[in-house]
C-alpha cells in the first residue's frame, strides 16, 4: 500500500513539473488558432491532434493542466486557513463564539454555493486578463468554500479544549498564545491536512463543471474545465480519441490524489 | 412444430405491428419547451406560435417562400386611406373545424377580442403602434372592414399572425379553421393534432388537404435527444439545427440534411455608447469613433468565422437584413472587407499608434476592452475567440467574458457597465416597420445607446426621420428607398458589427414527402398541409 500511495504522489509530482515546463514544453502557444488545421487528429506537428479553432490539443492540454493543478491547490489553502481560523478559533474558545461561529458557518452551507458563485462571477470587473479571470475563480472558490472544513476544525479544536493533555498544560501554567502553538495547532494540523487534500479535487472538478457551463477560465486560456467542455461533441471523440486526454488526466490525478488522501486518512 | 409455428405468429405481429406504425400517417415533431396557451391571439413563444400556426386560419398568408402576401380566408383585400384601412372579401363556404360556419362576423368578433385590453395580446400590440384603437365594420356577411387610428406601413403582414375565432361555435377557440386542430395534450408530454375536416383548402387535383392524418408535437428540450431521436426515426422533421449537429446529421444521413440557404438570424457585436455608462471617458471616445469602429468591424476575418465556425453553413453578415429579406435587404451592400491594412490606417487617422505589439491611443492607453456574451453558447464563444485572435493582429487585447444571461441583460439594459457585446439578431418581421424599436433613437432597443432624449448624432437623427418616413409612407417604392438608405448608414457607421448570417438549417426524413424547407420561420413544416409521409418510410435511415 505504501508503495502504491509512493507511486500516485510519484504520478502527481511528474504531471505537475511537466505542466510547470510548459512554456518549453509545449510545441505551439495555447492560443494560437491554425484555421486551416481544424480537428485534426494526431500528427507529430501537433500530437494531440488540433481543436475545432485549429488550436494545439497537446499545448493546452499542458497549460491546462498547469491552471487547474497550481490553482486547484492554491484555492484550498485559502479555504483550509479560512475555516482553521473560524473553525478553530471557535471550537478552541467554545460558548457563544463557537454558537456563532457555527452558525454563520451554516447560513453559508446553506446557501447554494453554485448560484452564489455565479452571481459572485457576474459582478467582477470585466476587463480583468484571462489570467486574472482564472485567479479570480480560484479565489472565489477559495473564499466560498470554507464552511464544511470550518465545522470540522471547529470539532478537532473542541475535542483538544477538553483533552487531558491541554488540562494538564494550562495547569501547568501553559496560557493564550502559547498554549495554541504548542500544543493546539499541531494536534489540529493533520485534520486540517486532510481536508486540504480533500479540497483539492472538489476545486478542481468545480472550476471543471464551471468551465463546462462556459463560466470557468476565459478564453483563450486554457484549463480542465474548458478542455472538457469538448467531450459534450461526441463526434469529436469518435473522430479523434486522443481528444479524451483531458478527461483521461482528470480521472488519473483524481485517482492519485484518492490514493495520497486514504493513506493519509489512515495515518490520521 | 409448435415452435416455428409460433416464431411465425411472433414475426408476422411484429411485421403487422410495423406496417400499422407507419400506416397512420402521423408526422411527429419536437417542441423545445410546453406551449404556455392555446389562445392563439396570447401565443407569443415558439411553441404556443407552432401550434397556431398549424392550427389558425388567418386572413392573408404571407408565403414563406416566395415572401409574397397569398389570400387565405380572405379571397381579397384593399388596403383605403393611405394605409388606415383595410377591407377583405371573405371566402365563402368555409366552416371551422367543429362545423360552425365562417363569416364577417368571426373576424370582427376575433378583432374586438384582439383589441380588448384585459386580454393584454402580444399579437393586438402590434396592431396598435401608435395607441388608439381599431375598430371594424362588417358590410355582409363576406365582407368586412378593419379601420386604424393611423397609417400602418405594411398593413397586410398584420393579418399572417392573427388566427381568426369564431364568435358563435360553442368550442371557442378550440374552434379552428386552419389544416388542423387540437385534438390531445398531455402536459409535459405531447401535443396530438388531428386533420381538420373541414379544412378550406384543396390540392391542384381538387383533393382536399391536408393530406396528414395528424401531427404529434413531442415536447423534448435536449436537442442531442432530439437528434438521436430523429436518426431513430422517431420523428420527422427538426426545425433550426445548429451547423455542428448539421455536420453530424450529414454524415450520417445527407440526404435528411437540408441547407436552404441565408436565413433571418445573424450575430453581431456593438460597442457600448450610452454617455451616462460607467465607462472612462477615453474609451467612451474610442467607441463613439466611426473610424475605432469600422476599423475593428475591417480587423475580423468574417470568411474565417463562417468556414471555421459555421462549417460553410452562413455568410458574411452585411447589416440588419439578410439577403434572406428578399424584399428589404439592400442588394448594393456587401460586407464590410477583411482588411488589417485598411483597419490600421482607419485606426492612425484617430490617432491611435502601434508600440511593440501593442495599440496605444493617442493618450498612450493600450487598447484593451471586454466583449461580453452569454455563458453555454458555443457558437458565440467560438465567434469570441476567433475575433479575440484577429484583433490581436492590430496590437488590441480583448477580454472575453461569457456571463449567465440575466446578468447580461442586466449590464447591456439597464446598468450599462460593459464595454462590447456579442449576442444574435432574429428578424422575425419581414417589414422594416417591425424595427422601429430598434432604429429609432428614442427606442428601448437601440441597443448601444438606448432610449436617447434627442439623437445623440446626427446620422442617428436621419436614421430617426428616414424610419418615420418609411412607416408613414404607403408607396412600397418610396418605404424601399428610405429603408435602403438606413442600411446604408448602418453600415457605413457601423453602431453594429454584424458578423455572420446563419443558413437554415433543417432536418428532413427522406420519408416526408412534399417538403420545402424555406429561411423563415416555420422553415421546414411552413407547408405543413401539404407534407404527407411516404407509406414505407419511417422516420429516417437507419
Amino acid at each position: 500500500m505504501k508503495r502504491l500511495r509512493q507511486i500516485a504522489l510519484a504520478i502527481l509530482v511528474a504531471i505537475f513539473v511537466i505542466s510547470l515546463l510548459a512554456d518549453f514544453i509545449a510545441p505551439a502557444s495555447y492560443a494560437t488558432q491554425f484555421r486551416d488545421s481544424l480537428n485534426l487528429g494526431s500528427s507529430w506537428k501537433f500530437p494531440l491532434g488540433t481543436d475545432d479553432l485549429g488550436r494545439d490539443r497537446f499545448s493546452r492540454l499542458l497549460y491546462g493542466t498547469r491552471v487547474s493543478l497550481s490553482l486547484g491547490p492554491a484555492a484550498a489553502l485559502l479555504s483550509t486557513l479560512i475555516a482553521a481560523v473560524i473553525g478553530g478559533t471557535a471550537g478552541y474558545i467554545g460558548g457563544s463564539a463557537e454558537q456563532l461561529a457555527m452558525s454563520a458557518t451554516d447560513l453559508f452551507l446553506s446557501l447554494p454555493w453554485f448560484f452564489l458563485l455565479l452571481t459572485a462571477r457576474a459582478m467582477l470587473p470585466l476587463n480583468a486578463g484571462a489570467w486574472s479571470s482564472v485567479i479570480i475563480t480560484f479565489a472565489l472558490l477559495g473564499l466560498l468554500g470554507w464552511p464544511a472544513t470550518a465545522r470540522v476544525a471547529c470539532a478537532g479544536a473542541k475535542s483538544l479544549r477538553q483533552s487531558d493533555f491541554i488540562l494538564q498544560a494550562r495547569a501547568s501554567g501553559c496560557h493564550g498564545l502559547r498554549l495554541v502553538m504548542v500544543h493546539v495547532v499541531p494536534n489540529l494540523a493533520p485534520v486540517l491536512l486532510a481536508q486540504f487534500w480533500t479540497l483539492i479535487p472538489i476545486y478542481i472538478i468545480a472550476e471543471a463543471n464551471l468551465g463546462i457551463l462556459g463560466l470557468g477560465v476565459s478564453e483563450p486560456l486554457p484549463s480542465w474545465g474548458n478542455l472538457l467542455r469538448e467531450l459534450g461533441d461526441y463526434t469529436v471523440i469518435m473522430a479523434n480519441p486522443w481528444s479524451l486526454a483531458p478527461a483521461v488526466l482528470l480521472l488519473l490525478v483524481m485517482s492519485c490524489f484518492q490514493i495520497a488522501l486514504s493513506r493519509m486518512e489512515n495515518s490520521v | 412444430m409448435s415452435r416455428r409455428l409460433l416464431f411465425y405468429l411472433v414475426l408476422t405481429w411484429a411485421l403487422l405491428g410495423n406496417v400499422f406504425a407507419q400506416s397512420g400517417a402521423e408526422l411527429r415533431f419536437s417542441l423545445h419547451a410546453e406551449p404556455k396557451t392555446f389562445n392563439p391571439l396570447l401565443a407569443s413563444d415558439e411553441a404556443s406560435e407552432t401550434v397556431r400556426y398549424l392550427t389558425g386560419g388567418v386572413l392573408i398568408r404571407v408565403n414563406r417562400k416566395t415572401q409574397a402576401f397569398e389570400p387565405a380566408l380572405a379571397t381579397s383585400w384593399k388596403v383605403l386611406d393611405g394605409g388606415r384601412r383595410i377591407s377583405f372579401e371573405l371566402r365563402q363556404g368555409v366552416s371551422f373545424s367543429d362545423g360552425t360556419p365562417f363569416s364577417a362576423e368571426d373576424v370582427a368578433f376575433t378583432m374586438r377580442a384582439l383589441m380588448d385590453p384585459g386580454l393584454h395580446s402580444p399579437v393586438g400590440d402590434a396592431f396598435r403602434p401608435a395607441g388608439g384603437s381599431v375598430s371594424t365594420a362588417v358590410s355582409g356577411t363576406h365582407s368586412i372592414t378593419v379601420s386604424f387610428p393611423s397609417p400602418v406601413a405594411g398593413l397586410e403582414r398584420l393579418f399572417d399572425q392573427l388566427a381568426i375565432e369564431s364568435s358563435k361555435s360553442p368550442q371557442k377557440e378550440k374552434a379552428v379553421l386552419g389544416p388542423f386542430y387540437l385534438a390531445e395534450y398531455q402536459a409535459g408530454s405531447y401535443v396530438l393534432l388531428r386533420r381538420n375536416p373541414y379544412y378550406w383548402k384543396r390540392d391542384d387535383q381538387g383533393r382536399p388537404l391536408p393530406y396528414l392524418d395528424s401531427i404529434r408535437l413531442d415536447t423534448q428540450q435536449s436537442r442531442e435527444t432530439e437528434m438521436l431521436r430523429f436518426r431513430r426515426g422517431d420523428i420527422h422533421l427538426i426545425n433550426n439545427l445548429d451547423p455542428e449537429m448539421f455536420e453530424r446529421l450529414a454524415a450520417f444521413s445527407s440526404a435528411s440534411a437540408r441547407d436552404a440557404g441565408p436565413s433571418l438570424e445573424s450575430e453581431m457585436m456593438w460597442f457600448n455608447q450610452v454617455p451616462t455608462s460607467p465607462l472612462p471617458a477615453y474609451k467612451k471616445a474610442w467607441f463613439g469613433s466611426q473610424n475605432f469602429r469600422r476599423a475593428i468591424s475591417e480587423a475580423i476575418n468574417r470568411g474565417d468565422i463562417v468556414r471555421v465556425v459555421y462549417r460553410g453553413h452562413g455568410s458574411p453578415a452585411v447589416g440588419p437584413f439578410s439577403p434572406a429579406n428578399r424584399i428589404w435587404f439592400n442588394q448594393s451592400l456587401k460586407p464590410h472587407p477583411f482588411d488589417p491594412q485598411a483597419a490600421l490606417r482607419r485606426l492612425n487617422q484617430d490617432g491611435f499608434r502601434k508600440d511593440g505589439d501593442t495599440l496605444k491611443d493617442r493618450e498612450g492607453h493600450p487598447v484593451e476592452f471586454s466583449l461580453i456574451t452569454n455563458a453555454g453558447n458555443k457558437t458565440r464563444e467560438r465567434i469570441a475567440a476567433m475575433v479575440q485572435q484577429d484583433l490581436l493582429q492590430l496590437g488590441i487585447r480583448l477580454n472575453v467574458v461569457t456571463l449567465d444571461f440575466a446578468s447580461l441583460i442586466e449590464r447591456i439594459s439597464q446598468s450599462f457597465d460593459y464595454e462590447a457585446c456579442l449576442l444574435g439578431l432574429v428578424n422575425v418581421d419581414l417589414d422594416p416597420d417591425g424595427e422601429m424599436n430598434v432604429w429609432l433613437s428614442s427606442a428601448d432597443q437601440h441597443i448601444w445607446n438606448p432610449n436617447q432624449k434627442s439623437p445623440a448624432t446626427p446620422w442617428e437623427a436621419e436614421i430617426d426621420r428616414l424610419m418615420q418616413g418609411q412607416a408613414k409612407a404607403i408607396d412600397p417604392k418610396v418605404r424601399k428607398a428610405d429603408f435602403d438608405r438606413v442600411q446604408e448608414i448602418v453600415w457605413e457607421q457601423a453602431p453594429c458589427l454584424y458578423l455572420v448570417t446563419k443558413d437554415a438549417l433543417t432536418a428532413i426524413s427522406p420519408s416526408v414527402q412534399n417538403a420545402d424547407p424555406g429561411v423563415i420561420w416555420p422553415q421546414a413544416f411552413w407547408n405543413a398541409e401539404r407534407l404527407r409521409l411516404a407509406t414505407a418510410g419511417a422516420g429516417s435511415e437507419k
